[in-house]
């Protein structure tokens, strides 16, 4: 197993992490939590390949990686102050009480 | 060996290379972090505790008292009766609060207090770890500080405590945006994240004297608004409501006894002295001395130097001012700490694209005085006062 | 598969587990902390500095803070203490093993056979910074527009609007 096969195994267990959490986690903060869990795993993807690839001189994986990082900080900003106002309304961040459109 | 200015300037280097030729080729990379870091481990707890008996004196005798003299001459020994007081004194922890969080908080504190030290310039050839992105690692460092308050606050599980932690918590955000911005000015014009090109672009000298940072218009207010934003970020006087004994029973760390205490106290020092040390590097010039006939004196002695200035200016700062209140802390930060570190940025900027010459320092300077004094006016004019209501018991 | 891999490896997986799995909220956000300097560890002996950095300053510094500050707000002391997994755990970690297992097998079975190890580039700042302002400047613009939106957004969102006081 190569040092890059390593790094991707390694980041898609970590997206995997992430995923279990964001589907089976109550707590709608959490669920947030685990989605910038997913976005991290897919930087070191990004990271890994830059190292690993034909010109690392061209820096597009260190690139990808810092808008990604500056995205999602912004998608985790807006996700909180969500939920901070649906928290407000409902008295709850459960998401499995949050269920008033359900058929 | 010959005790030349020169020789006497690199003397710990020289001693490192000479120590390093005992040591087997293996085990070389090892022993070299090693005698590079415990020097720091040293010295920096050192002047913490030169620095407790230095502030006691001083604020004592601005407030028209003499300090501790019971113990030795001058109180000189108070340092290791408080060090003896803290390791003895029994460590109480709540019943209630996180055990495990309540024990890592300190540890965090005080690591990545130790950690802000590696790319400090302390003499020439004297940087621990020469990092291309130097200043950029600093900031991450010392963004983990915040971290670790909040978790001394919440483990404690008490509502003082909570409180305070949140405060300061917002504190140091609020007032870590303004610090990256006035030293994004520094790094504009010397044009690069390395501390040690920093410093080695200031120190040469025109005539007598030298080219520091700070003896330009925007060199001179990003100093000022780096020295405010790092009074903030190290909960120091005027800002120290989140851990002002009068205000709120010491914030975050109530619940913290004995040794832990006194790690929170050699932290939150210890931070204290990496962003005036930082502040010397980007600014002051660094180990560079400030006049070209002083150059003679070893270049530690000068970051020394000028590290004891600054801490004798926040000792001072600390006996005059008051306490800032919450909502004043943050209305100084967003509404005229930040709007003056762009307008920095700006004039900066204006100042890298004119001709050298008395212009652009007239230009630069009437482009800066004019905003600070605006805003001031503006932000005073700003004060309403409550109509008086009184309440009687009924 | 050196040994610094393998100890960064197992530390940011043991963090991001403890994340995804704690009871307690603010513990889950504190070992997520310690998944992300993990992952920014793996960064630096990636040789990608920058990012590294940016990573512990954004996700620890900012997007941690943020989650807790978001937990302490929403904090509901509850007198019976609410299960943490919603009553579909099951299937919700049945899908995820099949994702990983699913990417796994790709991995294993792609062509990036044991090559070697290509030297270690040589970037500095100043590449990054000369690309940011050249081939990248648009994303640039984008991304501050779009962080502008986010914070101005954000705070609309979780305004407190009170009624003026009479």
């Amino acid at each position: 197993m190569s040092s890059l096969q390593s790094y991707l195994l390694l980041s898609a267990l970590l997206f995997s992490i992430g995923l279990a959490g964001a589907l089976t986690r109550r707590n709608a903060i959490l669920v947030l939590i685990g989605i910038e869990l997913m976005l991290n795993a897919a930087n070191l993807n990004f990271i890994a390949f830059w190292r690993f690839g034909p010109t690392p001189s061209r820096l597009t994986g260190i690139m990808f990686a810092i808008f990604s990082i500056s995205v999602a900080a912004a998608e985790a900003a807006v996700g909180l102050g969500i939920i901070l106002a649906a928290y407000r309304h409902s008295r709850t961040t459960d998401l499995d009480q949050m269920n008033s459109l359900k058929g | 060996m010959i005790l030349t200015p020169q020789t006497l300037d690199q003397i710990f280097p020289i001693a490192k290379h000479w120590l390093l030729g005992f040591v087997p080729a293996t085990a070389q990379p090892l022993a070299s972090a090693i005698l590079s870091v415990v020097p720091i481990l040293i010295a920096f707890p050192l002047l913490f505790a030169i620095t407790t008996w230095l502030e006691r004196k001083g604020l004592g005798r601005m407030q028209n008292r003499l300090g501790p003299n019971r113990t030795g001459p001058f109180g000189l020994l108070q340092p290791i009766a408080d060090a003896v007081k803290s390791l003895t004194k029994e460590d109480i922890v709540p019943i209630t609060a996180d055990h495990v969080v309540h024990f890592l908080a300190p540890l965090v504190l005080v690591a990545a207090a130790f950690l802000a030290y590696a790319v400090l310039p302390i003499g020439r050839n004297m940087v621990l770890v020469n990092m291309n992105a130097g200043v950029l690692f600093f900031f991450a460092i010392g963004s983990t500080v915040e971290l670790s308050v909040f978790m001394a606050g919440w483990s404690s599980r008490s509502k003082y405590s909570l409180l305070g932690a949140m405060r300061a918590v917002a504190q140091m955000i609020s007032y870590e945006i303004p610090m990256v911005l006035a030293t994004i000015v520094i790094i504009m014009q010397a044009g690069s994240l390395s501390t040690v090109s920093i410093v080695d672009k200031q120190a040469a000298y025109t005539g007598i004297f030298p080219h520091w940072f700070v003896f330009t218009p925007w060199g001179f207010m990003g100093f000022a608004l780096f020295m405010i934003a790092a009074t903030a970020e190290s909960n120091r006087s005027p800002f120290d409501l989140p851990e002002g004994e009068s205000e709120i029973i010491a914030g975050y760390y109530i619940e913290y006894s004995g040794f832990k205490f006194a790690l929170f106290f050699l932290g939150e020092y210890l931070g204290m002295f990496a962003t005036s040390g930082l502040a010397i590097t980007l600014f002051l010039g660094g180990w560079s001395a400030p006049f070209s006939f002083l150059t003679w004196i070893p270049s530690y002695v000068w970051f020394f130097l000028k590290l004891l200035t600054l801490i004798a200016a926040f000792i001072w700062i600390r006996g005059t001012l008051p306490r800032l209140r919450m909502d004043q802390l943050m209305n100084l930060a967003w509404k005229y700490v930040l709007p003056m570190a762009l307008i920095n940025m700006l004039v900066a900027g204006i100042w890298h694209f004119m001709p050298t010459g008395p212009a652009r320092w007239l230009v630069c300077t009437a482009l800066l005085a004019a905003p600070c004094i605006l805003l001031s006016l503006a932000l005073k004019r700003k004060k309403r006062f409550q109509v008086r209501t009184y309440r009687f018991a009924e | 598969m050196t040994v610094s891999f393998l100890i960064l490896a197992i530390l940011t997986v043991a963090g991001t587990a403890a994340a995804m799995g704690l009871r307690n909220a603010v513990h889950c956000v504190l070992a997520l902390t310690v998944g992300f300097a993990g992952v920014a560890a793996l960064y630096l002996q990636l040789g990608a500095q920058f990012v590294g950095f940016t990573q512990i300053m954004v996700y620890v510094g900012a997007v941690a803070i943020l989650a807790v500050f978001a937990i302490m707000m929403t904090h509901t002391p509850t007198p019976v203490q609410l299960p943490a997994y919603s009553p579909h755990w099951f299937w919700g970690g049945i899908v995820a093993a099949a994702v990983f297992a699913v990417l796994a097998w790709a991995i294993r079975s792609g062509t990036a056979s044991a090559q070697a190890l290509p030297p270690q580039p040589d970037i500095n700042v100043q590449q990054i910074g000369d690309a940011l302002m050249h081939r990248y400047v648009l994303p640039l613009e984008i991304m501050g527009l779009l962080l502008t939106a986010a914070l101005i957004g954000a705070v609309v969102i979780a305004m407190d609007r009170k009624e003026e006081p009479k």
